[in-house]
């Protein structure tokens, strides 16, 4: 509370403002860091977001429910199959349904598959924003691979709006248990590669080893979930607290370091890259048959209120949907995880430099629509 | 703790507080005037340290703006839903949770940002998506402007 | 093909014999100007092409192939480009000394490759100060960057050119000193008596340790001091938008682009003649077969090739490693470079006055 920044004033001598962003290599979306800076120092920062605010919530509120998957594609856009799972799990709670065996499988994998790419689109860019240009195109070469896989059985690349309340769209494609298979099998021999290229270099680990130090304490204080809070210790995996789809089914580990910097937050999202590989290898042979699609009568909610967590590659997304039996929700509201995460920035770069800051912001993989909705 | 348990907690914390009727976690409803002490008392109190406020919201209904807060416990990983009524939608006041659980700062800026719903004691309370000399307030029901079309 | 020196005799004869000497000396150094300057474009313009083709190769995607054959006349259509753009005028940036940044650092780096020994008698100017004199002409380039940043009016250039201000300046004293402990070798500062002390080996051979330490030292400080390679955090683009030169356009940060790789062959250039041999080509120690096949080879392919090794390594490391930090990057200089660099002098004098060298 005491250092809740309201506004920059400029107290010091060689203080100045400088503004990162919208527009930014960087920032990796359109969000605005007002930074106060003392030569190379970061004093404090205020960010801004809002650029790319499109009211999803008051939209949602005149669309159905399946209409409203697709708006949900765009929040945080490198998890749209998580997104997805999100709402059509909460609506079919309400309704009391539970889908076959086969959509939750596929549900499941579809959802490791997606985190598996976006932290290896997360790693190209972090890379690249240190310096090192060419694990863009390492990360993106393996990425292609999923996306194929995607593109074949859902019909995007990136937004898919596959997971429906009631089961899934369409049935996956008769390809999809092999390319899934080869696909795991080729990159458990890329993924080494990744840290031959960047976590054993010295100066990797000198630009990111006690840089951007968050406290367990601060990081539950401020709601920093996923990866980036796993680095300080919080064991905040919905995976394991709230099991959901298939994951009673799966035996696999919650990463978290007690350590709290750059590295460590660095290094949870390498080491669930892993954990994703061995879900989807104990899922991926043993798919049931069953029916893709629920018969229901009409996806209406009855009157209440209901909420959902889900574990996307960023953190706990939170979906909670006010019903009053209509076929459109009367509010809805998304607990995004990149809005809990951006806050933090504040705290943990103030007195580091400049170069500190890109690799913080980097660290803290921020979806920015994410946090706007 | 249980469901009956952290109600009856709750019961002996704020004697006049009702239970709601939420069937998938345990709710509370208080009033505003109570929602200060009782975050703050379910924040210290080591049988529950609900620590982690996870989501704050706002929902317009007919009755009022009900303020809605889940909070859970990092530790022991059971959570509680507390609801407040604001019945007075002209100039809806509530105090602040901010300097409970931090990232309720946040939260309570984007709901002012689009609800209205003033809160006492907030350190910076200022919009935060739409711009600073918006009017009107977009997630209220009775909104209007020249931008939406209605269905 | 072997010895330049008989060509160019003849051509200062003929200007000589047929003019007066005043107007000799100024046609021949208008020659000389045309053809480093046609020398320098040529080369910056294929440079550039060479570092997108391998660093398209080490990140598994095949670089420019469709202009020409193989994509070699790219760079052309870029500069053509470039030439063609707006020249964009800042309305509150000192305009004199915005435009003469640009040519402060091309003429810098012009003045320091005419004394450089591509083969055998093919060197513009042989200065018994050779040495010095480089490391005198390419601390002008700082000027040029520091006046960029400074003209530029804005606060991310300004931030750019002291950052590329003060690594310079402090790495500018490792390549010195570890020049240094190559010329305490061979014993002089002219660059054609440096090539031929080595005529029986090269100094990277026969100073063993001392001259092995100085030749890491030196290509650290070498990127370090042309801000390339890990050490780029002066333009780093993800950070400050290419700093110093963000508000140039056209051909003036053509101009900036071009300085960049040129700086870098002279680094190279001079870690060839002062490390591996410049023009002379590789003997094993009186193993005479092999040396006459050794010598069958132009001197002038010799050098080049040697330079384009060691233009390969730093492009090498410039897309492998991820960039440091202003503090670190000093630190590194200050803390580590200098005192290993001085250790090593000393060690240098030691061995010379011991002859223990071979």
């Amino acid at each position: 509370m005491e250092d809740t920044v309201v506004d920059i004033d400029l107290k010091e001598k060689e203080e100045y403002i400088i503004n990162m962003g919208p527009q930014h290599p960087s920032t990796h979306g359109v969000l605005r860091f007002e930074t106060c800076l003392q030569g190379e120092t970061v004093k404090y920062l205020i960010p801004h977001c809002g650029y790319i605010h499109r009211g999803i919530e008051k939209m949602s509120e005149s669309l159905t429910y399946p209409q409203l998957i697709h708006l949900t594609d765009r929040m945080d856009y490198l998890s749209a199959h998580i997104n997805n799972e999100a709402v059509s799990l909460c609506v079919e709670k309400a309704m009391g349904v539970e889908v076959s065996d086969r959509v939750k499988y596929i549900r499941t994998i579809l959802a490791e598959l997606t985190r598996i790419a976006s932290h290896q689109l997360w790693w190209s860019a972090f890379g690249m924003d240190l310096g090192a240009l060419t694990t863009f195109f390492y990360g993106l070469r393996d990425r292609e691979k999923i996306l194929d896989i995607f593109e074949e059985s859902t019909g995007a690349r990136l937004l898919q709006s596959f997971i429906t309340p009631g089961g899934l769209m369409y049935d996956v494609h008769p390809n999809f248990q092999k390319r899934v298979t080869e696909f795991v099998k080729y990159f458990r021999k890329k993924l080494p590669e990744y840290d031959q290229l960047l976590t054993g270099n010295i100066i990797f680990r000198e630009r990111t080893q006690g840089i951007g130090y968050m406290s367990l304490e601060d990081a539950i204080e401020f709601g920093v979930t996923g990866p980036s809070g796993r680095g300080s210790g919080f064991h905040c995996d919905i995976r394991k607290i709230e099991p959901y789809s298939a994951y009673p089914l799966v035996k696999f580990d919650e990463i978290t370091f007690d350590v709290g910097d750059t590295y460590h937050r660095y290094l949870v999202r390498m080491k669930e890259m892993w954990q994703s590989l061995s879900i989807i290898e104990q899922l991926i042979d043993g798919i049931p048959q069953g029916p893709i699609m629920l018969e229901l009568k009409a996806i209406k909610a009855p009157k209440g209120e209901y909420y959902q967590r889900v574990e996307t590659a960023r953190g706990e997304l939170g979906v909670f949907i006010v019903s009053d039996g209509a076929p459109s929700p009367a509010r809805i509201h998304y607990r995004t995880p990149n809005f809990s995460n951006l806050f933090i920035i504040n705290k943990i770069s103030a007195g580091h430099k400049i170069a500190d800051l890109v690799a913080i912001s980097g660290s803290l993989d921020l979806v920015i629509p994410d946090i706007d909705r | 703790m249980t469901r009956e348990e952290l109600i009856s907690l709750v019961a002996t914390l704020v004697p006049d507080m009702k239970p709601g009727a939420n069937k998938q976690y345990p709710e509370v409803i208080v009033t505003a005037a109570q929602l200060h002490e009782l975050a703050i008392a379910l924040k210290k109190t080591p049988e529950t340290t609900l620590d982690y406020l996870f989501c704050e919201t706002a929902v317009d209904r007919k009755d009022g703006f009900h303020m809605i807060y889940y909070v859970s416990s990092s530790v022991l990983h059971h959570l509680l839903m507390i609801r407040v009524v604001i019945p007075d939608k002209l100039n809806p006041v509530i105090p602040t949770v901010s300097d409970v659980w931090r990232a309720a700062e946040f939260y309570e800026r984007e709901i002012f940002d689009l609800f209205g719903i003033k809160f006492e004691n907030h350190p910076n309370l200022k919009r935060i998506f739409l711009d600073d000399d918006w009017v009107g307030y977009p997630l209220r029901k009775d909104y209007k402007d020249t931008f939406t079309i209605e269905r | 093909m072997y010895d330049f020196t008989p060509i160019i005799e003849s051509i200062s004869g003929y200007f000589t014999s047929t003019f007066s000497p005043l107007w000799a000396g100024v046609l021949l150094m208008v020659l000389l100007g045309i053809a480093i300057l046609g020398f320098y474009a040529i080369l910056g313009l294929y440079l550039v092409y060479a570092e997108r083709k391998i660093c398209a190769r080490m990140q598994n995607r095949i670089g420019p192939n469709r202009v020409g054959p193989m994509g070699l006349f790219q760079t052309i259509a870029d500069l053509i480009k470039l030439l063609m753009k707006e020249l964009i005028y800042i309305r509150n940036a000192d305009s004199i000394l915005f435009n003469i940044a640009p040519f402060i650092v091309i003429v810098a780096s012009i003045m320091a490759i005419g004394s450089i020994p591509f083969a055998k008698g093919l060197q513009a100017i042989d200065l018994n100060i050779g040495v010095l004199y480089i490391l005198a002409i390419s601390s002008m380039g700082v000027i040029g960057v520091l006046i960029a940043g400074w003209a530029s009016n804005s606060k991310y250039s300004v931030i750019g050119a002291m950052r590329s201000g003060a690594q310079v300046i402090s790495y500018e004293l490792s390549v010195g000193l570890a020049l240094l402990c190559m010329i305490t070798f061979s014993g002089s500062m002219q660059l054609s008596e440096i090539i031929s002390s080595q005529e029986d080996g090269w100094w990277i051979f026969k100073g063993h340790i001392p001259a092995l330490i100085a030749f890491v030292i030196y290509l650290i400080a070498g990127t370090a001091e042309t801000n390339r390679g890990p050490f780029d955090l002066a333009e780093a683009e993800s950070e400050l938008t290419a700093g110093f030169h963000t508000e140039y356009s056209g051909i003036k940060f053509a101009f900036f682009f071009l300085a960049e790789y040129m700086n870098m062959f002279i680094i190279a250039a001079i870690a060839t003649t002062v490390f591996l041999g410049g023009w002379l080509p590789f003997h094993i120690y009186n193993f005479s077969v092999f040396n006459n096949l050794m010598d069958l080879i132009p001197p002038i392919f010799w050098f080049f090739g040697k330079t384009a090794f060691v233009i390969y390594v730093m492009m090498w490391f410039k897309w492998t490693f991820p960039r440091l930090r202003i503090d670190q990057l000093l630190a590194l200089e200050w803390k580590y470079l200098l005192p290993i660099n001085l250790i090593n002098l000393i060690l240098t004098s030691f061995l010379t006055l011991m002859q223990w060298h071979f």
